[in-house]
């Protein structure tokens, strides 16, 4: 026992004192950070530089039409085509927009030229007041009012209410959920396969160092490889604890030093929002930010957080040791990889699977795959933002639990014999041979 | 310590690695283990060590049978040796040591000095990889005796070191003998194993073909072959009974000339012969050396 803690302990010390450790963790908070927020300065940023657009309309249907924005102003203008382009693009550095006399009656077509890509939200206005000018002019040309279908349009603002076994109602917004869901669920893939690639890389690296038989000869294979696995596993989460500690410090300190309190930052993040066109301009409906701050509230991050830490390292502990099996039976790389793949094809099935397990969180396909060890925990983690029922998460952890108890004595037995093998061509039937072995 | 492997068969797939071995290791004594490549040393070794597990027989250590805890008395050198390559010397040695079981305090202290005896203080702090491969093996050399086991194994010690290093290492297995250790060297090299050990086995394809004291071995396989330096100007004429002339050479303005008796003959009726022809200089009885021994048994007949 004592022995295994000194190879814990030099796998973990070894690996958290190396460069590309200090690295990551120091990138990965900054790019979270910067994911976080981003969006709030683009939104921001984007307000203030206004775009002026010389509007060419042949067809004279949409003059007057085109109404300022806060960033967007419209102006018309008369001459050619190639002479107002290089008036409104080369000198006075504006957009262009260009709407020909239609072939048929009607002007469907518009062109928009500009030097820099115009953004979407430049087009999708202008598409919108265009659409609707039109349409307004045939609703007329057939003796229809457009007031009368104005006032007929509705707003619908559904609010999706869960209950709970308790009757308690918690208002729920299946974007947060999604966006929580998915960023788990990649997170905990990405957990998996980075440090189950370390473990790999450890094992290949003292097999074809030899130093392997200097090692077994004081400890057995099975101590070297539990070590190996748990020193990465401590690893692994001090990467996760440093990311998540550092991440809210850098936001944290974004937020005292460039935005000034928590209120305009809401302010911009609803701002942003109304901008991505998720609110509708009829003002009566909840104000978005406080729809997501409400369901954020609805998700448990305790529970979130603790089965993160749980179905981590259940499924790293899992597959860790098929990658030590896999290291320990092949000598080379290109051998790795004729084992790698049938092993990683849950994992990627179960990332590849997360559009139909989102779509569907209580679908029986959602069930099993967050049953089966093998895809349990990315799916998990992707349902558990949705809600599932505690007899299910605890089924799935006892499971996963017995996955990996499994999986280790499996490859305790292939590691032990695979790693003094050497320059023997390994296939599946050799595996097999070696796993039925006493 | 003694060491007794009693019987030792093992068997991989389908082919038999060790069939029925027998070695027996005295107390305080250095026992060569030798053989062509893939007779199966290696694995002899490993199972000795506990890393592989034996089909059949027993090791006795002491006379009594191995325990897993009797890991920490043996220090083992495998043929097949590395270390980790990012890891500093020192740092590495002392981890390797405490697998071993010693302290970190002892294993420092121990390892402080093992660096100083064999000049190499300097590279306590830097990096495996930037040593050559001679100065790892030494480094592997101090770990490996460190824990002071009384069992050690050595798998072709030598291999990778210039002379001058093999023999300050000779010079240390023999000092390690000398301070109680048992110890088993496997390797090709025939004219270290004349040196240094007392006993020997030869495996060859998988059986043990050859076992005992080196003198002794000598003495079974010698072939009546006696080397005659004189003075003389003309070359021996000897009765064809009783011998027959292997070679004659000259050296330093004398004779040397190789004979080898008929079987009832004996070296004083040979010498009766030879004083009347020539000023004999020096007479001695050509033992054949392990290297013939072992090249006349693993040779394919």
């Amino acid at each position: 026992m004592n022995k295994i803690l000194l190879i814990i302990q030099r796998e973990y010390l070894t690996r958290v004192k190396k460069k590309s450790f200090i690295v990551m963790t120091i990138v990965g908070p900054v790019l979270m950070a910067a994911m976080i927020i981003l969006p709030v300065f683009l939104a921001s940023w984007s307000e203030a530089t206004e775009k002026r657009i010389a509007v060419l309309d042949e067809t004279g249907w949409f003059f007057e039409k085109f109404q300022d924005e806060d960033n967007i102003k419209f102006y018309h203008v008369f001459e050619g085509l190639e002479e107002e382009k290089n008036q409104a693009l080369n000198l006075k550095g504006d957009l262009l927009l260009y709407i020909p006399l239609p072939e048929l009656n009607i002007p469907v077509n518009a062109e928009l030229f500009s030097s820099k890509q115009p953004g979407l939200n430049v087009t999708s206005y202008i598409k919108s007041i265009m659409k609707q000018t039109v349409e307004n002019k045939k609703l007329l040309a057939s003796g229809i009012d457009p007031e009368i279908i104005k006032s007929a349009k509705v707003d619908i603002n559904l609010v999706s209410i869960k209950v709970d076994e308790g009757g308690i109602e918690k208002k729920s917004n299946t974007e947060v959920e999604v966006g929580l869901s998915i960023f788990a669920g990649i997170m905990i893939y990405f957990f998996i396969f980075m440090f189950g690639a370390q473990v790999l890389k450890g094992v290949i690296e003292e097999k074809s160092n030899r130093i392997v038989e200097v090692i077994i000869s004081s400890v057995k294979p099975f101590q070297l490889m539990m070590g190996k696995i748990v020193g990465i596993a401590l690893v692994g989460l001090t990467q996760f604890m440093l990311w998540i500690v550092l991440t809210l410090i850098i936001v944290g300190i974004v937020q005292v030093m460039f935005i000034s309190g928590d209120s305009s930052t809401l302010e911009m993040m609803g701002t942003q929002s109304a901008m991505m066109g998720q609110v509708n301009d009829g003002g009566s409906q909840m104000d978005p930010m406080m729809m997501i701050t409400e369901t954020l509230g609805s998700v448990n991050f305790m529970v979130m957080t603790l089965s993160f830490i749980f179905y981590f390292l259940g499924g790293y502990l899992l597959y860790a040791s098929l990658f030590a099996a896999i290291g320990g039976a092949v000598d080379n790389d290109a051998d790795t990889q004729q084992f790698m793949l049938p092993v990683s094809i849950p994992l990627i099935l179960a990332v590849a699977m997360s559009g139909v397990i989102i779509n569907q969180p209580d679908s029986s396909l959602a069930f099993w795959m967050s049953m089966i060890p093998f895809t349990s925990p990315i799916t998990m983690m992707m349902r558990i933002p949705f809600g599932v029922p505690v007899w299910e998460i605890l089924l799935s952890m006892g499971l996963l639990v017995a996955g990996f108890i499994f999986s280790t004595w499996v490859a305790g037995k292939i590691y032990k014999t695979g790693i003094l093998m050497y320059g023997k061509k390994i296939s599946y039937g050799v595996i097999w041979k070696w796993l039925t072995a006493r | 310590m003694t060491l007794q492997a009693n019987h030792i068969s093992k068997s991989f797939d389908n082919h038999k690695a060790l069939d029925d071995v027998t070695i027996q290791v005295p107390e305080q004594s250095i026992f060569g283990l030798l053989g062509p490549n893939g007779a199966g040393k290696t694995t002899l070794i490993r199972i000795i060590n506990m890393i592989a597990v034996k089909d059949q027989g027993e090791i006795l250590l002491n006379g009594k049978p191995m325990q897993p805890s009797d890991a920490s008395q043996i220090g083992y050198l495998p043929e097949e040796r590395g270390l980790y390559k990012k890891m500093k010397v020192g740092e590495q040695a002392v981890y390797l040591a405490r697998l071993k079981g010693m302290s970190k305090h002892d294993a420092t202290v121990k390892l402080k000095h093992w660096f100083g005896k064999f000049e190499m203080d300097s590279w306590w702090n830097r990096k495996v990889e930037e040593l050559s491969k001679g100065m790892q093996q030494k480094v592997q050399f101090i770990v490996t005796v460190l824990h002071q086991p009384r069992l050690l194994i050595f798998d072709e010690p030598f291999s990778g070191f210039d002379p001058i290093n093999v023999n300050l290492l000779k010079a240390e297995i023999i000092n390690l003998k000398n301070e109680g250790s048992t110890i088993i060297f496997s390797t090709h090299n025939m004219a270290s194993v004349e040196e240094i050990c007392d006993q020997i086995t030869l495996i060859h394809q998988s059986k043990n073909i050859l076992s005992g004291e080196i003198n002794d071995i000598k003495q079974r396989y010698k072939t009546q072959t006696y080397e005659v330096e004189y003075k003389s100007s003309k070359a021996l004429m000897l009765p064809e009974g009783l011998c027959h002339i292997i070679s004659t050479q000259p050296k330093n303005n004398h004779l040397v000339t190789q004979v080898k008796l008929s079987d009832n003959a004996t070296s004083n009726l040979l010498l009766q012969h030879l004083i009347q022809q020539a000023e004999i200089l020096k007479f001695q009885e050509v033992l054949p050396s392990l290297n013939d021994i072992f090249i006349r048994e693993v040779s394919p007949k």
